[in-house]
């Protein structure tokens, strides 16, 4: 395969498919670990490494396994990934475990995972696979740590912990409390909805230009 | 007996609601509540699923994977024992009642996928409820996120039909509507 189709399916997660703004998949953890710049990107990362892995292992076993089974058996590959993440993360950043909580065994029930297995591991080659994983999974690390970044800056005036409104800022309690998730996500997709709508409408807009100036 | 469960009841459908504020189950929530017919079906099965798996888990937490030393394969064996129940589920229900599983039909198979089911049955044995407190614990946030789906879903019915900007509709009016309803369910907090 071609180098600029790698770099298609690698930007196909990270922009034109964005898990969280355009596919609207992963919403559980996209609004409960959002609370802190710091949980968004650990999330993020814990979900890209379990993505890669098992896009890979699907893909390397995709013609072996029979299609009437094959549900049960990526819930098996994904949830042993999940649980080396598990005991990753316990052992060394016991602090993230901790604040993530039950969240990281719930990576396994995760629909981006199971929709990347499902529509592009179970088709492709291995090395697709696994760009396919890296790109989605940093897509929706990306997505995390925007959402993440709006919610601690509104709700504490911090960012990864560090004050950035100053103190005076009172902190607006309800953006880390569960209504700030669901308005933080829907206001973020209102605007990126608006530029979206804003980019298509100049693409067709030149387009019909093209098509009036060679008529 | 130590544990309230009335308290373990009304805690897990009002205080600690799954959908409203401990985002377990969001997926179905946002997917399947956009009628009320097809929320109250969705809801009835979710229920029935995690009433029963919050009592298998127990058991093979704690007569097949701590006797073995086995813990840390929670995650999976938790996962595979949901997905065989759903299937076994669809099959009973199909069989006993072909009107029920018609009306059922595609939302069986997404429970596997409701992070919620995972979610009691592994919050279940970290709060250490006993069997009858698990149960409890299992049909009381079922019926949580039945009570949050059914009435987002006379909320969608109605969003439907108003007039809203472009970049509104969808998912992010719904979403914001569900942001609204979480600051009301954030009123039952101090019942408890």
């Amino acid at each position: 395969m071609a180098k600029h189709e790698y770099k298609k399916i690698f930007l196909n997660g990270l922009i034109t498919e964005n898990p969280t703004f355009r596919l609207v998949l992963g919403m559980c953890p996209t609004l409960a670990v959002t609370t802190s710049v710091q949980n968004g990107i650990g999330m993020g990362l814990a979900t890209t490494f379990v993505l890669v892995c098992s896009n890979l292992v699907i893909s390397l076993i995709r013609n072996f396994v029979p299609s009437k089974v094959r549900i049960p058996a990526y819930i098996v590959v994904i949830a042993t990934f999940v649980t080396i993440v598990q005991l990753l993360l316990e052992a060394f950043l016991p602090e993230l475990s901790a604040s993530l909580g039950l969240f990281i065994p719930l990576i396994v029930v995760n629909c981006i995972i199971f929709a990347r297995a499902e529509s592009f591991a179970s088709k492709n080659s291995p090395l697709p696979s696994v760009v396919d994983g890296l790109g989605m999974g940093l897509g929706f690390t990306c997505s995390l740590t925007i959402l993440s970044a709006i919610r601690e800056l509104v709700g504490a005036g911090t960012l990864l912990g560090f004050p950035v409104l100053g103190s005076a800022y009172p902190g607006i309690l309800l953006f880390i409390l569960a209504p700030g998730g669901y308005l933080t996500l829907g206001l973020t997709l209102v605007a990126f909805n608006a530029v979206m709508g804003k980019i298509d409408a100049r693409r067709r807009a030149k387009a019909a230009a093209a098509e009036g100036s060679v008529a | 007996m130590k544990e309230n469960l009335w308290l373990i009841l009304l805690g897990s459908i009002l205080v600690n609601n799954f959908v409203m504020s401990k985002f377990y189950g969001t997926c179905p929530f946002l997917g399947v509540s956009k009628k009320v017919s097809t929320a109250v079906g969705m809801g009835v099965a979710v229920t029935f699923v995690m009433g029963v798996a919050s009592l298998v888990t127990y058991f093979v937490q704690y007569y097949i994977l701590e006797p073995f030393d086995l813990a840390y394969l929670q995650t999976i064996a938790f996962i595979l024992v949901i997905a065989v129940l759903v299937q076994l589920v669809e099959m009973v229900i199909n069989k006993t009642s072909p009107s029920l599983y018609k009306a059922l039909g595609v939302y069986l198979p997404l429970i596997t996928t409701n992070c919620a089911v995972l979610g009691v049955t592994i919050l279940n044995i970290t709060e250490s409820y006993s069997l009858l407190g698990s149960v409890v614990n299992g049909v009381g946030s079922a019926l949580g996120f039945m009570l949050a789906i059914v009435l987002f879903a006379g909320v969608r019915e109605r969003l439907e039909n108003s007039n809203i900007p472009a970049c509104f509709k969808g998912y992010p009016s719904t979403l914001i509507a569900a942001g609204l309803m979480s600051i009301a369910f954030l009123g039952f907090q101090g019942l408890i």
